[in-house]
């Protein structure tokens, strides 16, 4: 069905079959040296087998007296037997404000370990040490979102791996099918007791939830939970069941507060970028999708942010009250929980201190995971019963692809996030401007594809609404609505106009870099190298 | 190569271009370019640089020119500003094209309710400003651009009257005052600004200057479309001065008041309240009605805001003015609603405008609703709020029809 179409290079050297997948894309066979399959079309792959199978444990061989707390973070590495070449992983609820991991491959670099590979949730500009740590041969790879500086690396063609980009529900599919083992999980935990029992929601550096860290709590080898707010059990609540959990270790701090949350959630100051939000808000609710009972998700972007607000004074108006909203939860959305106008928020991360207090303190603020919310390989999830969803996007082209990995200039520096996961939502509005800086948005291919076009229905820039032509409904639905609702290709003929494009393209090696996975697991694309 | 070396911009500020040139008379012409994004603008910013010298006739020197991400249309202006700093003398000038949806026209009676200042050195803030819909746009060359940027301004919104689309704004230059206002007018006056505020106003002798200036311009660059004027009274002279301002020229269409410097002027506080300014704005307001043309109110500086700014501008509504000024897209929503007619006058002012028409069709002199006849102010002001009214889309065009 697919043929070998080229052989290139790694930048490290490998050699690398290249195939042509169902999208049109070069994708290697191989990643990292694990047969990998091509993406065949939306919907189109079905798995078959058995989901990953864990070690029997037997609990006569851990404390009965429950305490699992050991004397240092190293203690618990050695406890772990530790090999070369092992996969560590961690969730990034701490964000930017994250102390644990450097610790942990520093403690590991001391240790004389080799070619480990990283695989967290994500990574940040905090993580900027890393780089050293693949230098000298501690780290392999990476498997993760590349954000910042750790992004800049790979893109040069630095890491010895390639750059594996999922998305948070592609992470727990990868775990769960055995296509990544997780030989050690690092827990950093805002709150625990001795058990492993643990929650992000309250102590000195509460970050919400823990829900990233959940699939690695439940399928790594060996569990390390790390604190620096050691309880006496029960820790209540548990987000993380401790009986999932070999070790404890208390560390003075684990996270900066002021980078895990920020005291205030920044609404953007763009007036443009507010024009976004409201044209959005004024969509959602001229489709009619802003009904009783409906529901939406919008992230902590500030057109998102402000989309939301847009959207509360509408709701307020209409009288209209939502079911639930999915977050990143901000104070915006507890207010909206809190007066009234929505059941529930289901809380996938928590950005500010107002979102970390009501998940503390309401109940019907409730913590999920990816497994609830994106995985692929559960019976069902949340993403696609959503009403609407508002992502972001670096480019997109005329099909309606988009991309949130790369840059113009052929740069990694984002990850997946949730983004992938949440296309499968009814109605699925990237909410973007249509140039940044002289750079249009709308291209005529994107420079990665992350997310088929097929599954974007909605692209609302300053200078107008496109509607894919697939979405029939809505284009009726909002005919008569008075909002700016244009041609896609009329929008990008104005833009490229205002800043002078066509741009020159930048020059790619034929080496790969990483891959991006689709929410399926199979590989969607590749991102080669820029030349200089 | 001379020692001497000009520069036009400043290295560090985004969206925009810092260009150095070092002049000589002989060798050849050296071009550097720096850009954090020459992988997708290398050729570009490249071409347009050899177009703008090849333009102005530069055959010899060093160019140097650092990117941080501007529109084209700046860094032709820039060099083009830096170049002439060089050579005061040089008339050449470096044009980008002149595009089409920038050619329409404005009228005298238009609505005036907001008009949206931006300097005019700072051209990232003029790509979307049409996009908020505000009734003008000011590209502003007087107070809000730091004397060492004058010159490169000039160009700057000269080349941005050229490329942009302000998709219907009204397209205004606030000049600077005297000899360098004069200077100004010759930049923008061929490119369709459609009219001049200018700034501080004391007498109808400097608006006949600048007035006179303009008609000269017209006539040396055929232009046929008039240019409008709104003269901005800011100091006691200028109030006092209003009538005979306000009669200087045919060109008004509005009279502006400027609260900052005139609260100065007279040595008070500006307050919220505005006690202190209410004989200058009431004298504008009346001698701008006196020769029916628009009394245009100061701006509101606190951009955050909205209540004071609301309460502000119900102020002025209820003193008679038809617009105010604004210095942040997001006061242009509040001055329109609040600039609205309520439901009631709307329904009112209909009536009357059905009664007027059919006493027209009639070809009675008087119009009446019911048993009581209305006044031919009372119709004309009618009029007016129905116009407004269609124009703020509270009214469907055809509302007679339905």
């Amino acid at each position: 069905m697919f043929s070998v179409v080229s052989v290139v290079k790694t930048s490290m050297g490998q050699k690398l079959k290249l195939i042509n997948n169902k999208a049109g894309r070069l994708v290697p066979e191989m990643v990292n040296g694990v047969k990998s399959i091509p993406f065949k079309g939306v919907g189109k792959y079905s798995p078959n087998g058995g989901k990953a199978s864990l070690p029997i444990r037997a609990c006569q061989d851990y404390p009965a007296s429950g305490n699992k707390v050991v004397s240092s973070l190293k203690e618990a590495l050695e406890k772990c037997n530790i090999k070369n070449g092992m996969t560590i992983s961690n969730h990034h609820h701490f964000r930017n404000g994250d102390l644990v991991m450097n610790e942990v491959f520093d403690t590991l670099a001391k240790m004389g370990k080799k070619n480990l590979r990283w695989f967290p949730s994500a990574s940040f500009p905090c993580h900027e040490p890393m780089i050293r740590k693949m230098e000298n041969g501690v780290i392999h790879h990476i498997e993760g979102s590349m954000n910042g500086p750790l992004g800049k690396y790979a893109s040069d063609g630095k890491m010895k791996g390639l750059a594996v980009l999922r998305s948070h529900g592609g992470r727990w599919q990868s775990v769960q099918d055995g296509e990544v083992h997780i030989d050690v999980a690092i827990i950093a935990a805002p709150t625990a007791d001795p058990f492993g029992n643990c929650t992000g929601d309250r102590g000195p550096s509460a970050c919400g939830l823990l829900g990233f860290g959940l699939v690695d709590s439940l399928y790594a080898d060996k569990v390390i939970v790390v604190t620096d707010n050691l309880v006496d059990f029960p820790c209540i609540p548990w987000q993380i069941q401790g009986n999932n959990v070999d070790y404890v270790v208390v560390l003075d701090k684990v996270g900066d507060p002021g980078k895990i949350v920020s005291g205030t959630t920044q609404l953007t100051k763009s007036p443009d970028r507010l024009y976004i939000a409201e044209l959005t808000a004024k969509f959602v609710k001229a489709a009619g999708i802003m009904k009783n009972g409906f529901s939406f998700q919008a992230g902590a972007g500030g057109t998102a942010l402000a989309f939301a607000i847009y959207l509360k004074e509408f709701m307020i108006d209409a009288e209209i009250k939502a079911r639930f909203i999915r977050g990143g939860s901000t104070k915006y959305l507890v207010e909206m929980l809190e007066e009234g106008l929505t059941d529930y928020i289901l809380d996938g991360q928590t950005f500010d201190l107002e979102g970390v207090r009501s998940m503390r303190e309401n109940s019907c603020h409730v913590n999920t995971s990816p497994f609830t919310s994106y995985n692929w390989h559960g019976k069902g999830n949340f993403a696609s019963m959503l009403d609407a969803v508002v992502l972001g996007a670096t480019e997109v082209d005329i099909n309606f692809n988009a991309n949130v990995v790369t840059h113009s200039d052929g740069q990694m520096l984002h990850g997946i996030g949730g983004w992938q996961n949440c296309l499968s939502s009814k109605c699925t509005i990237l909410s973007i401007p249509s140039f940044r800086n002289r750079i249009p948005i709308i291209v005529d291919e994107v420079t990665t594809l992350v997310g088929p076009g097929e599954l974007i229905d909605v692209i609302v820039t300053e200078r107008g609404i496109a509607i894919n032509p697939l979405r029939e409904d809505l284009i009726k639905a909002t005919k008569r609505s008075g909002l700016p609702i244009r041609k896609i290709e009329e929008i990008k003929e104005e833009v490229d106009d205002l800043v002078g494009a066509p741009l020159d393209k930048p020059n790619f090696t034929n080496e790969v870099i990483g891959v991006v996975k689709w929410v399926d697991g199979t590989v969607l694309d590749s991102i080669f190298m820029a030349a200089h | 190569m001379s020692e001497k070396s000009y520069m036009s911009g400043k290295p560090e500020v985004k969206s925009d271009y810092c260009v150095s040139y070092f002049p000589a008379n002989s060798g050849e012409l050296s071009i550097n370019i720096q850009s954090k994004t020459a992988i997708l603008h290398g050729s570009k910013l490249n071409s347009i640089t050899e177009e703008t010298l090849l333009d102005l006739g530069i055959k010899n020197g060093k160019i140097s020119i650092i990117d941080n991400g501007g529109q084209y249309f700046v860094l032709k202006a820039r060099i083009e500003a830096v170049i002439k700093d060089a050579k005061p003398k040089l008339s050449r000038e470096s044009l980008p094209p002149f595009k089409k949806y920038t050619q329409y026209n404005s009228s005298r009676d238009r609505f005036r309710r907001s008009r949206l200042y931006i300097p005019g050195n700072q051209a990232k803030l003029m790509l979307n400003a049409g996009i908020h819909q505000p009734d003008a746009i000011i590209l502003d060359l007087e107070d809000s651009v730091a004397p060492s940027e004058k010159d490169a301004a000039r160009l700057i919104v000269r080349n941005a009257l050229r490329t942009l689309d302000f998709f219907g704004a009204e397209r205004m230059v606030r000049i600077n005052q005297g000899k360098l206002g004069l200077k100004d007018l010759g930049a923008v006056i061929p490119h369709n600004v459609h009219l001049i505020l200018v700034p501080k106003v004391e007498d109808a002798n400097q608006l006949k200057a600048v007035n006179d200036k303009i008609q000269q311009i017209r006539k040396d660059c055929g232009r046929k479309e008039p240019v409008y004027l709104m003269p901005i009274l800011e100091s006691a002279k200028g109030i006092l001065n209003s009538l005979e301002i306000a009669k200087a020229s045919k060109n008004n269409v509005a009279i502006a008041i400027g609260l900052e410097d005139y609260t100065a002027d007279i040595g008070v506080q500006r307050t919220n309240q505005g006690r202190e300014s209410l004989f200058a704005r009431s004298q504008v307001v009346n001698a701008a009605k006196s020769v029916g043309i628009q009394a245009i109110d100061t701006v509101f500086s606190d951009v955050n805001d909205e209540d004071g700014l609301r309460a502000s501008i119900r102020e002025a509504k209820e003193l008679g003015f038809e617009g105010k000024g604004c210095i942040h897209p997001r006061q242009i929503k509040p001055i329109h609603e609040e600039f609205s007619p309520s439901k009631t006058e709307i329904e009112k002012s209909k009536k009357i405008v059905l009664a007027f028409d059919d006493a027209e069709k009639r070809g009675l002199g008087v119009v009446s609703l019911g048993s009581k006849m209305i006044d031919p102010p009372v119709v004309k002001r009618a009029l007016q709020t129905v116009d407004l009214a269609i124009a703020t889309k509270l009214l469907n065009k055809n509302w007679k029809k339905n």
